[in-house]
């Protein structure tokens, strides 16, 4: 207990200087290495985590919340979070900030590290990567370096495994975002492509000794009986829902396309007419200097021809890291299924 | 969608405030010998012993209690007219319907936060005390989060400090408005003198607190979870004593709740405590695994009934002869067209799903030409 107190204090000391530990990462110079390579969660935060939603969360509402730990070296460690209200009709009088700040404070009275390095989020089906989010994520990185988002799926959770994951935002996005530049230019100088928006760290639920003891006796005396749910056959509802999602952003995505390639049928097309305009020109040009007369000036092209407006990249972007996201959880899933259809098989054939 | 707040003036405030405290904590302590309180009060020694089948109502419970001597010790004093039942006398703390035998029934959550904040109590302090929220039904309480208070206890005096419990409770009331003060929980192993002033704070926020304790100093080897209500008891039209009543303690657990709560106990089995999240088809084996060990525990007792170590025991025996026939029998031919037709229908959403992928991967080259 001495070394959390430790740990709280010279977190509360390096927080305000935020280049502590994550200075480690800063001063390899952006060679791309993230300050965090692990997080390490508390088991008390995944049940709450568990509980927030289970209770405030029905629905397509998504419930966030925040995440407190310390840093250690290049691990993250979470030990607490506490949930953010959800936002209602009559949030005139709420203030976020307020609350935020209270909370910390009251929660640093006894003792829970107070320190901020992440948020929490649920999600439906895994669609999480949108602006919001982006945002949210750039904010957090920005003020704090090794802060993390963490993911709870729900519905992949009540299918039978824990579904917690955590994000951060590459440093290259990090760089985009900070100039707040998000034309087509500066994004292919970053070379930013959907898969490298966001990174995944690995997660490890650590517990302390008191902790495992407590499991022990709730083992011993709730003794609830497995559902085994992981092993359900049924769940083509779940593949439906998840396939629905996908068109639909591969609906977008065409959109996208199509707003595209009018884009670049334009400038060509805008090309073309720059091209006839200057041999045109020429051509005048010519058959003034034969009658000799003094050529026509040159005019600014640029202001003849305006140049049409390139779509925004950014949220094509989102839209394929969203559809990468959808297919990965897809595949993991049929590869759940197939394993589960071959057992059954097995079952089937002893049978006969 | 509102987002938690940028930290960024967050981060930088929190280390400043660090530095000025607020105000000692506004308490209200009491010297603890209070005459008005007890004759003898309830437990100096134990806490009412667990194994008393009787979450009786509450007023058996006071008359039994005054009559059985010997575990229980909760009243030493009890000289009393054991028979006078609690009933006649005016009690001002018992409303509600509570007849005896009711449960509490606890989620996961609580006791983690509990052993947690344990672990983080300051030094030279024996115990944590804390708040319970939940809601009330008929017959049951359902205690669904809990906060720790900051208090301080020495040989005299106990403070608590109620402000910071009520900012709290606050708090956490925007987060979910359902919930309503339920009572308080302590560490330990006894029920003190000091329990008996606290649980009075708190019956003054809500009606008939029940009051937690969860042994974190382990005795017996165990971590004992023990809930009490409060019941008066003692002489009629004297100075009245307080009891505590154990009620009985269940689990509730919603079904992420316990997958949750699966995955958290691997820790015990890890040398360093810690474990990572499995992969998808890891699990599927893991699952499997596990019905394999129920499968083989299954399969021991049904050689031990034959081979006559056993005696049978006709629902055990139909409780196998229902998981027996739970494998559906199809015809081969059927099961062999409805297993293909279900594996071309992941593999095509497996193929799609790759074709998408590189669809956009070709997208992305595309577009930065």
């Amino acid at each position: 207990m001495a070394s959390r107190k430790e740990g709280t204090g010279s977190a509360a000391a390096s927080s305000s200087s935020t280049t502590g530990p994550a200075g480690k990462g800063k001063s390899k110079g952006g060679s791309g290495d993230s300050a965090v390579k692990q997080v390490q969660i508390d088991g008390l935060v995944v049940l709450k985590i568990i509980k927030h939603y289970q209770e405030e969360g029905q629905g397509t509402e998504v419930v966030q919340g925040v995440l407190l730990g310390l840093v250690v070296e290049d691990r993250l460690e979470i030990t607490n979070c506490f949930p953010f209200p959800q936002h209602t009709e009559d949030d005139a009088d709420f203030d976020e900030v307020q609350y935020q700040m209270e909370m910390m404070r009251s929660l640093r009275h006894v003792n829970i590290d107070h320190l901020h390095v992440g948020w929490y989020q649920s999600t439906y089906y895994g669609s999480f990567v949108t602006r919001a989010l982006l945002d949210s994520q750039f904010s957090y990185q920005h003020a704090i370096e090794e802060s993390v988002v963490l993911i709870y799926d729900p519905i992949k959770t009540a299918q039978g495994s824990l579904s917690l994951k955590a994000y951060r935002l590459t440093p290259k996005l990090m760089e985009v975002c900070k100039e707040k530049d998000f034309s087509p230019e500066a994004l292919k100088k970053g070379n930013i492509t959907f898969e490298h928006m966001f990174e995944e760290v690995p997660i490890v639920i650590k517990n302390s000794h008191l902790i495992n003891v407590l499991m022990w006796e709730l083992e011993k005396k709730s003794a609830v009986a497995d559902k085994h749910e992981l092993l359900s056959l049924a769940s083509s509802n779940h593949l439906g829902k998840n396939l629905q999602l996908l068109m639909d952003r591969v609906d977008e995505m065409s959109q996208d396309i199509v707003k595209y390639n009018t884009y670049m049928r334009n400038t060509s097309k805008q090309q073309q007419q720059k091209h006839q305009y200057q041999q045109r020109r020429q051509q005048e040009n010519m058959q003034r200097q034969s009658r000799g007369e003094p050529p026509l000036p040159e005019e600014d092209l640029s202001k003849l021809f305006k140049p049409p407006q390139p779509p925004a990249r950014m949220d094509s972007l989102l839209i394929a890291g969203q559809i990468n996201t959808y297919c990965q959880n897809i595949k993991e899933f049929t590869a759940q299924n197939l394993g589960k259809l071959f057992m059954a098989q097995a079952l089937q054939e002893y049978n006969n | 969608m509102a987002t938690p707040a940028a930290p960024a003036s967050a981060s930088a405030a929190t280390p400043a405030p660090a530095a000025a405290p607020a105000a000692a904590p506004p308490s209200v302590p009491v010297p603890s010998p209070t005459p008005a309180s007890a004759p003898a009060p309830s437990p100096a020694p134990a806490p009412v012993p667990a194994p008393t089948p009787a979450p009786a109502s509450s007023s058996d419970a006071a008359a039994a209690a005054a009559t059985t001597a010997a575990p229980g010790q909760t009243s030493a004093s009890a000289p009393a007219p054991a028979q006078t039942p609690a009933q006649s006398l005016p009690g001002p703390a018992l409303p509600g319907p509570f007849p005896g035998g009711r449960v509490v029934r606890l989620h996961p959550v609580i006791l983690a936060s509990i052993v947690d904040s344990y672990e983080r109590r300051n030094e030279g302090a024996a115990r944590v005390i804390g708040t319970l929220l939940g809601t009330v039904d008929k017959h049951s309480v359902e205690v669904t989060n809990c906060f720790s208070v900051p208090h301080n206890e020495s040989e005299d005096e106990v403070a608590v400090d109620m402000e910071f419990a009520k900012n709290m409770y606050e708090l956490h009331k925007k987060v979910s408005p359902n919930e309503l003060i339920l009572g308080w929980y302590a560490t330990g192993h006894d029920i003190t003198e000091h329990s008996v002033l606290i649980h009075e704070y708190y019956s003054r926020e809500a009606p008939n607190p029940i009051h937690l304790t969860v042994d974190t100093s382990l005795q017996n080897g165990r971590m004992s979870i023990k809930a009490y209500v409060s019941t008066l008891m003692g002489v009629p039209g004297r100075t009245m004593g307080v009891m505590f009543t154990p009620l009985t303690v269940k689990y509730a657990y919603y079904d992420t709740e316990r997958i949750g709560v699966d995955l958290i106990m691997k820790t015990c089995f890890s040398p360093n405590r810690v474990i990572g999240l499995s992969s998808d088809l890891q699990q599927v084996g893991g699952a499997s695994a596990r019905i394999q060990d129920a499968l083989s525990t299954v399969l021991q007792y049904a050689e031990d009934v034959l081979s006559g170590k056993v005696s049978a025991d006709n629902t055990v025996g139909r409780f196998l002869m229902s998981l027996v026939n739970q494998v559906p029998k199809i015809v081969p031919d059927d099961f062999e067209t409805m297993l293909n037709s279900n594996i071309n229908d992941l593999l095509m959403v497996t193929y799609l799903a790759n074709l998408t992928q590189s669809q956009i991967a070709l997208n992305e080259k595309l577009v930065n030409l």
